[in-house]
């Protein structure tokens, strides 16, 4: 497909901060390997790790090929600094413990969804592709992080109060989602992007039905709300993600296995 | 082996005998990640699409792909195709009695289309998957994630092995 130089580099950015999302993600979400409270939360939250990753192989991989100047997914990966990033915020909050990352994971996996699966009926191929494969994991993920936002909640009183802790700390990162760009109501018009701004009340309902169930309180969609990431201003936590994550191949260029 | 004699059965055998090195007991296009081969004038353009977007396995079926061409004397290129995504629905009955022999419980059912009204509405890992060495029912689902991206994993009360099933996808 052909586009005009306007539309190719908002398309580059629009597939750089989704690849970055599944990348910070998955890479926080691996951490939880050898370290879950139970083997089959160790087994979960690789494998969600894992399917985040390939999915941002995905996305990188096409915003090199719009970016054009002969690099790679992996030079996006590991090769560039923090203000070069631009996923959310809430991606890149520490493991704090298993309901900080079970909160974490259930906002964003309601949002993933939602995307997904208006992105699968985009005119642009490779986005549409993306989409297509990637919904199928997105609501499965979901699954997971519902059941345990249903079993931490109406558990027991302390499982309860560290999951309403949770939900109440990471709540001012998921604002942020819902904030278009010019990029993104460009990539809307042209039927090619999402504009983030419509998936909100959906992904509030969604959310809130959960939590109520969970016997959580739902906060407020208006309360305030953190911004940066999309512009690569982020918190103090990614500076040790990437740290962990570029260490190798920075230090031994163009390694192989 | 001369070129000009190639022809797409000749090479669709020849990539049988690849398969995923998680599940050797079928090859990829039993798995229905062969969609489709392309025969030019110089080379062979194998199209693949992946199962599961972060499968490992994926470079490795690449690789052993071209190598099996390439023994053979064809130079062969891959390429990865997204769309339409890949489903257990392209698994033919007779895979699914392989994957049984091979100790893993075949998918239940068939994808459904997601169900655009209710996006939520997730496709579920049976409560009793049969299991694939007694053929009882009377199994529990340990953990909905398993040994791979693919597999969940279970247990069987009668004949008291834990087993892998192929989920339905």
């Amino acid at each position: 497909m052909t586009y005009t130089n306007n539309i190719k580099e908002a398309l580059y950015r629009y597939s750089l901060k989704h690849g970055d999302d599944r990348l910070i993600l998955g890479h926080r979400l691996s951490e939880w390997c050898g370290h879950a409270p139970i083997l089959e939360e160790d087994l979960a939250l690789a494998n969600i790790g894992l399917d985040l990753l390939g999915q941002s192989v995905l996305w990188l991989k096409y915003a090199s090929e719009l970016q054009g100047i002969g690099k790679n997914e992996d030079d996006l990966a590991y090769l560039r600094y923090e203000r070069e990033f631009t996923n959310l915020l809430l991606t890149e909050q520490a493991n704090d413990d298993f309901a900080y990352a079970l909160a974490r994971q259930f906002f964003f996996d309601v949002y993933d969804v939602l995307l997904y699966s208006r992105l699968k009926d985009s005119n642009d191929d490779t986005l549409k592709g993306i989409a297509q494969k990637s919904l199928k994991e997105a609501v499965y993920h979901l699954r997971h992080s519902s059941e345990w936002i249903l079993r931490l909640g109406d558990g027991t009183e302390i499982s309860h109060e560290k999951i309403s802790n949770a939900v109440e700390d990471l709540w001012m990162y998921t604002g942020e989602m819902f904030m278009s760009n010019d990029d993104d109501v460009l990539l809307a018009s042209e039927g090619i992007g999402v504009d983030v701004s419509t998936l909100k009340d959906e992904w509030y309902s969604k959310v809130s039905e959960v939590l109520e169930k969970a016997t959580l309180s739902v906060p407020p969609i208006d309360a305030f709300m953190q911004k940066g990431g999309r512009n690569g201003i982020h918190t103090e936590d990614l500076g040790f993600i990437l740290a962990d994550m570029q260490y190798l191949r920075r230090s031994f260029p163009d390694a192989k296995w | 082996m001369v070129v000009n004699k190639l022809n797409k059965e000749l090479v669709m055998e020849l990539v049988s005998q690849v398969s995923d090195p998680e599940i050797p007991a079928l090859s990829v296009i039993e798995m229905g990640m062969v969609r489709d081969v392309i025969i030019s004038d110089d080379f062979v353009e194998v199209i693949i699409t992946p199962t599961y977007s972060g499968c490992p396995a994926m470079h490795q079926i690449s690789h052993d792909i071209k190598k099996v061409l390439n023994d053979e004397g064809i130079e062969a290129q891959i390429k990865t195709q997204l769309s339409p995504a890949w489903t257990t629905d392209w698994m033919s009955e007779e895979t699914l009695d392989k994957l049984r022999l091979s100790g893993i419980s075949p998918p239940h059912g068939r994808s459904n289309e997601l169900d655009p009204d209710n996006l939520f509405n997730v496709i579920k890992v049976p409560a009793n998957a049969e299991c694939p060495f007694c053929r009882s029912e009377n199994t529990r689902t340990l953990s909905e994630f398993g040994s791979t991206a693919c597999k969940s994993l279970h247990f069987c009360d009668d004949c008291l092995q834990a087993f892998d099933h192929f989920k339905c996808h």
